[in-house]
């Protein structure tokens, strides 16, 4: 998608600056100059020119080229999402699997980085085992935003053809990697759990759960390129890190039409959380409809707080008050899948079970011993909450010593 | 201000069937629902009408028996139903869906606003939004939390992130995917049930889209599923017995390590 | 068991039904406990047009009668008999403006009321007339183009809460029954105020007060039917109001034994799921009957009034007199069926038997609906 006048053609006549809503076209030196910051590619100046002498190029299904010749497509990429200039630890944790990958293919592993002034993180990455970074510098992709990114991507992806690309599933992923694989036509499986090889066919094999967890897919894309897939946080192990470990950044510049972005981001707040975000973390106690009060929340506060984890809620819990939707977990909250969860007076309906069911260990406490979420727990415990949460918070202290 | 809403039926629970003969799911036996980010979706273009007029056009691709869920969200708000059905869509997946819907939405014609929810409790996927937005070539805002405003052909919104939300502002029209925090979906009213009963749906076929056959269905899915299979179910586990005092201290030792 | 009822009928009990899932069932025990009147509920029920099925679409209902009352209280009681009695009570209060009132007070007040922007109530008891209804010592007394009402009125569900009230008054208290008349009040009348909010047993959730009327001007406008009508718009309002309390009954049976059923299930004793003794199955097996029973009996009472019907006070008598014991007996027994735990305020089934016991008092004792229906059959019998 982009806008541009063909200077040849355009007398300055000025209809189209009229004719602009938004007052992003100029005539200077009796030319017509759009100013992209203002500009919404709307096409009105379009219409008013009786020279033709403005061009929109939209992006149309039909332009979109297959790939004929798999064999020009080589390489790994992770996408390495960055947050105020530092990589996000799913990049580490999919060069790891990424790594992998590409041995068993024979071909290089390769970093994507999109950001402002970030040379240094871009040597962390191949540090974590990547072979190339592709370094995309520039103050206009210092903040995630969807069409310069998605632009920049397809650019890249269209140039170096990669293989396989490898994205984490975070709001910004997802956000992103759906616009890239509908603009280079490629297949796009989200939310991987497993990923292989079919060395015979140089597939990706894609594992994926679907029905909250309930069946698993194994899902390829024999006839586009590249194969994509979106990993989520924690489910990969990260790469190790090997500051000995040599690789090549390759930095590319684009004009600035590519930059160009409809949406502005104008603000970027953070939420001050009392406990760590709940998708990140290695530890998550969790509370339910048992807990009775907001007051009585301050109890799974205190237990998360002792094991430096997150605190959760069941929808019970939200819809009282109790607790934020931000806790939420379950089918119309969050996803989690830590290291041990703790679920404190949840009864364990089918819709929280598939939010938190891939977790590793599952504690349940619940007086109600035939209450489901027993079903899934590792380690149950039949009791008063009240009296159970407090005594538990208690030994951890003085075992982890916090 | 015409809204565009993009709604899925999917199956209610979540515990769902997969046939070993055919590997696909079995969907008999299990009611449908309206996906249930998509009521977020839905009754947000139902508040955009109430406080700047115009018309909320809900849009299924599905099996003829989606139908159900236009009804549904008729009586829950929407104005005009739109369902696209046609064997040739069988199979699709998110980038032949995200074809489809977009070749729809161009049909039914001139929109202010597309709202999806932000995905589908059965594929989990969440790329539908994005993909729609991309075929449309219009931009997109998604896991929108709150529509801050909408002035002079623009929009703010809140989009949730991991950290917090960002402030975005995109000129109309454009795409917007919706969380649960935007709004609580109403129930439906008795004069919306009767006037869902009543309504004409207008059905779309391949035939009526300006579309490329070979982007269609299975056969215009980049992704085949090789293998559906159901993962070794959870075990239950071990019941700590004894007083609280005793199961507390034999649950640090076992997790203890894990913490560290 | 299929009640053949109309599309709409459906709409109505499925609309009903969901309010009463997701938005009562979360907030029941909550309300009941702290005595929170439930205005959000009733904002949802109006906005799901329910507040106007039992009004005539040209005062802006959809043009519902009693049937449509009684299957949506039902489905409200099932969750909460005391929420549902804010919905229901508004019926009661209304139905002397729909039986008797004048196209202008009709005009001036259904609308707002099907609209769910208004809750009603009715008032007729009083301290000294419980139910010897003629003994009500409230006056109204005609001075020019007004009334002027002196008086109190007790036990008033949605009192306070409610902007229009049906009050009966005597205007001539040497006549007794005959001197009676009723009148449409405005919250907010001038001498019109409010006694103490009453602690309940059970349906906590709704508000009964005191009406208190201190030389209180009413416009003669405002007169309901002729002055001497005041205890025939009582009783038609009762004849009206009673399938309703029944169906209020036959939720409260119903939403208990549905609780037991589940309860019952989980509930493992001796090794084995408690619905697998056949003392117990009796028991469910008895209540189950009962209740349908009850619930044939209030549908076919509403649609003899649907139908025209204006005989109606021994069958109405007999509704509300069978189902609201049904539903005292049910709920009892449920309470039992939970055992220890059904005793406990934890558990949501004792908060049915406490709800359960208004129906058979109020809107009339069981034992006036008794006398009612044997003075029909001393009645009947001599005109044969």
């Amino acid at each position: 998608m982009s806008i541009k006048v063909i200077n040849e053609k355009c007398v300055g006549c000025k209809l189209c600056v009229k004719s602009c809503p938004f007052g992003a076209i100029e005539i200077i030196n009796k030319k017509a100059v759009i100013d992209l910051d203002k500009c919404t590619l709307c096409g009105a100046c379009i219409e008013s020119c009786k020279f033709d002498a403005i061009v929109l190029t939209k992006l149309s299904p039909t332009d979109i080229q297959f790939p004929k010749k798999f064999d020009e497509y080589k390489d790994v990429w992770v996408f390495c999402e960055q947050k105020k200039g530092v990589v996000q630890s799913v990049a580490y944790e999919l060069l790891g699997k990424g790594r992998e990958l590409s041995d068993t293919l024979g071909n290089e592993l390769c970093g994507v980085l999109l950001g402002e002034n970030m040379k240094e993180e871009a040597h962390k990455i191949i540090h974590r085992g990547a072979d190339k970074v592709y370094l995309v510098d520039s103050p206009a992709l210092k903040h995630y935003q969807d069409e310069p990114y998605s632009k920049v991507l397809i650019q890249l992806i269209k140039e170096y053809k990669p293989e396989i690309v490898l994205c984490g599933a975070s709001s910004t992923g997802r956000s992103l990697i759906s616009r890239v694989a509908i603009g280079i036509h490629a297949g796009l499986t989200a939310d991987c759990t497993g990923l292989d090889i079919d060395k015979k066919e140089r597939l990706l094999l894609q594992t994926r759960p679907a029905f909250g967890g309930n069946i698993m897919a194994t899902i390829i894309c024999p006839n586009h390129r590249p194969q994509m897939s979106t990993v989520r946080h924690k489910v990969m192990k990260e790469a190790a890190e090997n500051k000995h470990h040599k690789g090549k950044i390759i930095e590319k510049s684009y004009d600035s039409n590519i930059y160009f972005s409809r949406t502005k981001l104008l603000d970027i707040v953070e939420e001050i959380e009392e406990t760590v975000n709940l998708t990140e973390a290695n530890v998550i106690v969790s509370g339910g409809r048992g807990m009775q009060s907001p007051e009585n929340f301050k109890l799974i506060e205190g237990l998360a707080k002792a094991l430096g984890g997150a605190v959760g809620a069941s929808r019970a819990a939200v819809d009282s008050g109790w607790k934020t939707y931000s806790h939420q977990v379950g089918q119309t909250g969050k996803t989690v899948c830590p290291k041990i969860y703790i679920a404190c007076g949840i009864s364990g309906q089918i819709q929280h079970l598939v939010g938190m069911q891939s977790s590793e260990i599952i504690v349940a406490i619940n007086k109600d011993p035939y209450a489901p979420i027993f079903s899934v727990a590792t380690y149950g415990i039949v009791g008063d909450v009240f009296e159970v949460v407090p005594e538990l918070t208690r030994q951890f202290k003085e075992a982890l010593k916090r | 201000m015409n809204v565009i809403v993009c709604i899925k039926q999917v199956p209610d629970t979540t515990n769902v069937r997969i046939d070993p003969e055919t590997n696909t799911l079995v969907r008999s036996g299990v009611q449908s629902i309206i996906n249930p980010f998509d009521m977020y979706a839905i009754e947000e273009a139902v508040r955009l009408k109430e406080k700047f007029g115009g018309l909320v056009t809900i849009v299924t691709m599905g099996p003829p028996q989606a139908e159900e869920a236009l009804r549904e969200a008729i009586s829950l708000g929407g104005d005009e139903a739109v369902l696209i059905s046609d064997r040739a869509f069988a199979g699709s997946d998110t980038w032949a869906t995200s074809y489809t819907l977009s070749k729809a939405i161009q049909k039914i014609g001139k929109f202010d606003i597309v709202i999806c929810g932000k995905q589908a409790i059965d594929g989990d996927t969440a790329q539908v939004g994005p993909g729609i937005a991309a075929f449309l070539d219009i931009p997109q805002i998604t896991f929108v939390k709150k529509i801050e405003d909408i002035k002079d052909s623009f929009m703010r919104a809140e989009r949730m992130t991991e950290e917090g939300y960002d402030i975005v502002e995109s000129p109309l029209p454009c795409l917007i995917t919706v969380v649960k925090e935007i709004n609580e979906p109403r129930l439906p009213s008795l004069k919306g049930k009767m006037r869902a009963k009543k309504i004409e749906i207008k059905k779309l076929e391949a035939k009526d889209l300006d579309t490329d056959p070979d982007l269609l269905g299975l056969k215009g899915s980049p992704t085949k599923v090789v293998k559906i299979f159901t993962p070794p179910p959870r075990k239950g586990g071990q019941i700590l017995e004894g007083e609280a005092k005793d199961v507390c201290a034999k649950l640090v030792e076992l997790l203890k390590s894990e913490v560290c | 068991m299929d009640y053949l009822l109309t599309e709409e009928q459906v709409m109505i009990r499925d609309i009903a039904r969901q309010i009463a899932q997701e938005k009562i069932k979360p907030v029941a025990a909550k309300y009941d406990a702290e005595g929170i009147f439930p205005w959000d509920i009733v904002k949802i029920m109006a906005a799901s047009d329910l507040c106007g099925i039992y009004i005539e679409e040209k005062y802006g209902g959809t043009g519902g009668g009693a049937m449509e009352l009684v299957l949506a209280t039902e489905e409200l009681s099932r969750a909460c008999g005391g929420i549902s009695l804010a919905f229901a009570a508004t019926a009661l209060g209304t139905f002397p403006i729909i039986l008797f009132g004048t196209e202008e007070q009709k005009k001036k007040y259904l609308p707002d009321i099907a609209k769910g922007k208004k809750l009603a109530a009715f008032g007729l008891t009083e301290a000294g007339a419980g139910s010897d209804a003629g003994a009500i010592a409230t006056t109204a007394e005609k001075k020019g183009d007004h009334y002027v009402l002196n008086g109190t009125k007790q036990w008033i569900t949605n009192g306070g809460e409610a902007e229009v009230y049906t009050v009966v008054a005597s205007t001539d208290r040497s006549k007794g029954a005959r001197g009676a008349a009723a009148f449409i009040v405005e919250k907010g009348m001038k001498g019109f105020e409010f006694g103490k909010k009453e602690d309940k047993m059970g349906i906590r959730a709704s508000a009964t007060r005191e009406l208190v009327f201190t030389d209180c001007k009413i416009p003669k406008e405002n007169l309901l039917a002729k002055e001497g009508m005041g205890f025939i718009v009582a009783m038609k309002t009762f004849d009206q109001s009673r399938p309703g309390v029944a169906a209020q009954a036959v939720g409260i049976a119903q939403g208990a034994l549905d609780l037991t059923v589940q309860y019952m299930k989980e509930r493992k004793q001796f090794g084995k799921s408690i619905t697998s003794f056949q003392g117990l199955q009796f028991m469910l097996a008895d209540m189950a009957t009962e209740i349908e029973a009850s619930r044939a009996l209030v549908y076919a009472c509403a649609r003899m009034l649907d139908s025209g019907n204006t005989k109606v006070s021994k069958d109405s008598a007999m509704a509300k007199l069978f189902a609201s014991d049904v539903a005292m007996k049910v709920t009892t027994d449920c309470v039992q069926l939970f055992g220890g735990y059904g005793y406990m305020r934890d558990y949501p089934i004792e908060k049915y038997m406490r709800d359960a016991k208004i129906t058979q008092i109020y809107e009339g004792t069981n034992q006036i609906q008794r006398s009612i229906i044997a003075n029909h059959l001393i009645k009947e019998s001599a005109a044969k």
